[in-house]
């Protein structure tokens, strides 16, 4: 074989397995669209389940869901953006840094359901918060710390050094800079982390598993103390606990969740591909 | 990696006074909190697990049955459930993912590739739950139907497992290739070199530490996952080997403690041991991340741009 057929064989190869990787997971989302979309609807999204959850809508899984990614941005936002702040203007080349940023790698690493036992023992139980929002949020927050800080501080490296040299130069103290130069154009950036960091938490199941989400309650949650449903919860419910249950419900709460996710998802990445169009230096 | 930008701070000291001392104070203790993050979660899984080693003997947790109602904790077939899985998504999650890379970076049109790169970025994305469901409602009937006894069977969540992989596969591989300088392959190409021969011998072996850490990401994430295996693995505890090995039930670690967590009494041997396999997954992926952390430290500073 001459090398220009391998050359010609090889492109062919490789167009032909990037398809088989990249078509199946397209496919999935169009399959949930068209299976899922029939059951959406106003009515879907505001009654709760009925009938032993075979009828009715996913009204408190999805405000429950909406609940712990309020609750998971206030606990991670000021630490995440502290620790990036951190990172970018204050760490010196040293092992303490060395140390942080391998404390972070390995926080984006530790599996979800670790995340949940942990929030189980700390929160729930030594801490003895119970099962309820404010316990998954806080073991959310945690697990949504790596993404936000790294690109919170992308962010802000991003933001030129003449910025901070002229600010300095003016007089202006360090807190100052960072305050009133760094921060305000670093913040469209550090944004989009904090939304990514959201989407996570919104679709993630095992971290809530035993710090918040319950299997069913008829009313709304009264407080953050309060357990609630959540819709990832309620998609592993009604579609391995609950006998009987019509495809259709099923097919639409994955939608809903995918839609919510996706759509945050998409979001943040405009929000990215926008600031970089308009940046001025 | 760059620390700060290299600005020698020579701001006014003392001026904004207290205030400023406190908010700084603050900040690097959000700082180091990272660390600190780290060993509370390993501390609070030792304080709940090592008791474990008081309740069962060494030897009966590495026995080859895990049956908690008659209080055998054997761990064997969990560990074996879970490198299973893992193999199984890595066979199929490497090539594809390595290839899809190649060709994003490499061949595809700046079109195609202006669409695709941002679309698999957001597929990342897919709650593991939505994966899991249609593993359960789809997949696993159409394995039911190809000749398996069941259609949760370790491959099914293989495949899963791969396909969630995949996303993030691409990407790392591809900003791996993509840092290649473009001046490697105009070399290659100005002495005659196909530009398959170019990828082969020279594109390829530049990125190779990107192309490994992708890889060990990929792993740390199919070892850690949770749902979806729990949906379609079946959750047998068993050692299936020999020819139908892959089309057995199995159960991974995750997926026990995400199926039994809920229903053990605070402080018996059960949920200690469950801890236990906590541990053993926090270790794992500790030390996975941590090499890739290494191979990352040690390939940064090569950049080089795209033509």
């Amino acid at each position: 074989m001459t090398r220009q057929q391998t050359q010609r064989l090889a492109s062919i190869a490789i167009t032909t397995v990037s398809a088989i990787a990249v078509i199946p997971i397209m496919a999935v989302i169009l399959f949930i669209v068209t299976q899922g979309a029939p059951a959406l609807g106003w009515k879907f999204f505001t009654t709760p389940p009925s009938a032993g959850m075979t009828e009715g809508g996913i009204l408190p899984a999805l405000l429950g869901t909406v609940f712990l990614t309020l609750g998971t941005a206030v606990v991670s936002m000021p630490l995440a953006i502290g620790a990036a702040i951190y990172l970018a203007e204050y760490s010196a080349a040293n092992r303490i840094t060395a140390a942080v940023r391998l404390a972070i790698i390995n926080l984006a690493g530790i599996p979800s359901i670790v995340y949940g036992l942990f929030g189980l023992g700390m929160f729930v139980l030594f801490l003895n918060l119970g099962t309820s929002i404010i316990a998954g949020s806080l073991t959310l927050g945690l697990m949504t710390l790596p993404v936000v800080i790294s690109t919170a501080e992308e962010a802000l490296l991003s933001v030129p050094a003449e910025f901070r040299v002229t600010s300095l130069s003016l007089g202006a103290t360090k807190w100052q800079t960072i305050r009133h130069q760094v921060l305000p154009h670093a913040l469209p950036g550090i944004l989009t982390g904090v939304i990514l960091g959201l989407s996570r938490a919104a679709g993630e199941t095992a971290p809530i598993l035993f710090t918040a989400a319950a299997f069913y309650l008829p009313d709304l949650p009264n407080s953050i103390d309060d357990p609630t449903m959540a819709l990832p919860y309620h998609l592993y419910v009604i579609s391995t606990q609950v006998p009987g249950m019509p495809l259709r419900i099923q097919y639409g709460t994955a939608l809903t969740l995918l839609l919510l996710v996706l759509s945050l998802t998409l979001v943040a990445s405009v929000i990215r591909s926008r600031v970089r169009r308009r940046r001025e230096w | 990696m760059a620390e700060g930008l290299g600005v020698r701070w020579a701001g006014r000291r003392g001026g904004q006074g207290l205030r400023e001392r406190a908010i700084e104070s603050l900040i690097h203790l959000a700082g180091l909190s990272a660390i600190g993050l780290v060993l509370l979660i390993f501390i609070f899984l030792l304080r709940e697990g090592i008791p474990t080693f008081k309740e069962v003997p060494l030897t009966a947790l590495f026995s080859i049955r895990w049956y908690p109602i008659e209080a055998i904790y054997g761990l064997a077939p969990l560990v074996y459930g879970s490198l299973l899985v893992t193999a199984i998504a890595l066979i199929i999650a490497v090539p594809l993912g390595m290839t899809t890379a190649i060709y994003l970076g490499e061949m595809a049109p700046d079109w195609l590739r202006d669409i695709l790169k941002p679309t698999i970025e957001i597929l990342a994305g897919i709650p593991s739950i939505v994966l899991g469901f249609l593993g359960w409602v789809a997949l696993a009937p159409l394995i039911q139907r190809a000749g398996a006894p069941t259609g949760l069977t370790a491959f099914t969540g293989g495949l899963i497992l791969a396909y969630m992989a995949l996303p993030t596969i691409i990407s790392i591989a591809e900003d791996a290739i993509d840092a290649v300088p473009k001046i490697y392959r105009d070399g290659a190409l100005a002495i005659g070199a196909t530009d398959w021969q170019t990828i082969h011998r020279v594109v390829l072996p530049a990125a190779r530490s990107g192309l490994v850490t992708a890889v060990m990401l990929g792993i740390g994430r199919a070892v850690g996952e949770t749902m979806a295996v729990l949906m379609v693995t079946g959750n047998a505890a068993n050692i299936p080997l020999g020819t139908q090995m892959l089309f057995e039930p199995v159960r991974t670690m995750t997926a026990t403690i995400a199926s039994e967590m809920g229903e053990v009494a605070r402080g018996s041997a059960h949920y200690h041991v469950l801890f236990t396999i906590a541990i053993v997954l926090f270790l794992i992926t500790f030390t996975i991340n941590s090499i890739a952390a290494r191979i990352i430290g040690r390939g940064g500073g090569r950049g080089g741009q795209r033509g």
